[in-house]
């Protein structure tokens, strides 16, 4: 396991083992949670664009998300109340599946994003993965005061004259860049397990929110470190062995 | 002076109140009182540049540095957030919080029963810092310990340099707490 071939792959899902559960926590915090599926379809989409025009498939999953993620802003009147994130989801998953449909190459890389392709990550997915998940990390220590505040006190918030769209594009940008990376490595579905269990465990169970994030970092640590192992262990994909166990200790402590 | 309103008439589609007149200097407390429908949130959400202002003047000091209690209960049920952290949240000082208070800063907010969470959420906007607090209906699901415990609460900030407005429909309080008190009438009445 500890041999070259697996350690970067290992270290890559690492970093976003520890990032993703708390953005799921401020994700959680906003009544967003469905972020994390929007932006990891939109993600495959723009990947899956890249890849026929002859661009990294990286970068279009990013460069998708974040055009996702800043332009869900300008539709928010029309899209309230999470209607912005389902109309991405559909969107993403039907372009996502067309172009796998109609192109060799595409369907491929499509069925790698959608089951996960962790074990193929290399130095170069490694080097993007590591500087992006310490400044998601950064980026939600610097927000954290301000996306609380708007959240449980929006009125005072308003009345002190602080404005909410830098922190919630901020915040937005952050989550569909790191959910884009995620996608890339940990495919849609290993990605949404990581943002989604950890912090509804965290959410029952933590005694306060220093903790909770504390909690929801160490969960995904656990469960990926578990999820690892046993997947390479038993020969089987990694994204369904995380995903059932991070169900199971989700059951069992929450 | 910290706020000066003259023939002030607020509202938020329409006009919707009586024309109000007032000087608030800090250190004072305006009670702002009448029966329901009268208004009185509207002008304290005009004071707070929520509502809008539809004729009349409001003057405030430049730079005044508000804070706002409105009536609504923040989203906190199933949010793991203890009181200590939700003062913090507004840089309120937990200096004067009532002894039934003090022992449970560090439990879970949404484990508090009403009438706590209630006392906490309105602490952490009345001791946040700033020149001018504005509270509606703050003696809201309080008991008469709460309610006591707030009425000097409020005269201790007031007498630290704060000013005050507090909307509520109990006169009693207002009457007792307040150096200046507004009995707003129905707009149709006087305008």
């Amino acid at each position: 396991m500890w041999s070259d071939l697996f350690l970067l792959p290992f270290l890559t899902g690492l970093c976003l083992a520890l990032v993703l559960p708390v953005l799921g926590c401020f994700l959680r915090l906003r009544d967003e949670w469905l972020a994390a599926l929007a932006y990891a379809h939109v993600a495959a989409a723009g990947a899956l664009l890249a890849l026929i025009g002859g661009l990294p498939p990286a970068f279009g999953g990013m460069a998708s998300a974040a055009l996702a993620g800043a332009g869900k802003r300008i539709f928010a009147r029309r899209l309230a109340g999470g209607a912005a994130f389902a109309v991405l989801l559909l969107a993403g998953w039907a372009v996502a599946v067309l172009l796998a449909a109609n192109q060799p190459l595409a369907e491929q890389l499509g069925h790698s994003l959608f089951d996960g392709q962790l074990y193929f990550s290399g130095a170069a997915q490694f080097a993007l993965v590591l500087p992006s998940s310490v400044f998601a990390g950064v980026a939600l220590w610097l927000l954290a005061k301000q996306l609380l505040l708007a959240r449980v006190y929006p009125d005072y918030f308003k009345a002190r004259g602080l404005r909410d769209w830098p922190v919630v594009i901020g915040f937005d940008l952050v989550a569909a860049l790191t959910l884009a990376l995620a996608t890339m490595s940990l495919g849609v579905m290993g990605g949404f397990a990581l943002v989604f269990v950890p912090a509804w465990i965290t959410f029952r169970r933590a005694r306060n929110w220093r903790n909770g994030v504390l909690l929801a970092g160490a969960i995904g640590v656990v469960g990926y470190i578990a999820a690892f192992a046993l997947a390479l262990g038993l020969d089987q994909p990694f994204g369904p062995i995380l995903a059932l166990l991070l169900i199971a200790l989700g059951l069992i402590i929450a | 002076m910290l706020i000066r309103a003259q023939a002030l008439v607020a509202g938020w589609t329409g006009p919707a109140t009586a024309a109000l007149d007032f000087v608030l200097e800090s250190g004072q407390i305006l009670g702002l009182t009448g029966a329901n429908g009268v208004g009185k949130s509207t002008v304290l959400a005009a004071l707070a540049g929520r509502a809008r202002i539809f004729s009349g003047v409001l003057e405030k000091r430049p730079g005044l540095r508000l804070a706002l209690q409105t009536q609504d209960v923040p989203p906190v049920v199933g949010l793991p957030l203890c009181g200590r952290e939700l003062l913090a949240l507004t840089g309120a000082t937990q200096d004067g919080l009532p002894p039934w208070l003090v022992g449970r800063l560090d439990e879970r907010f949404d484990r508090l029963s009403g009438g706590q969470r209630h006392y906490l959420t309105l602490w952490a906007i009345l001791r946040a810092p700033a020149d001018l607090v504005l509270l509606d209906e703050p003696t809201n699901n309080l008991d008469a310990a709460g309610v006591a415990h707030l009425a000097g609460a409020l005269r201790d900030l007031a007498r630290r340099g704060p000013g005050l407005v507090v909307v509520s429909h109990d006169h009693e309080f207002v009457e007792a707490v307040c150096d200046q008190v507004i009995t707003l009438r129905e707009a149709v009445d006087v305008v």
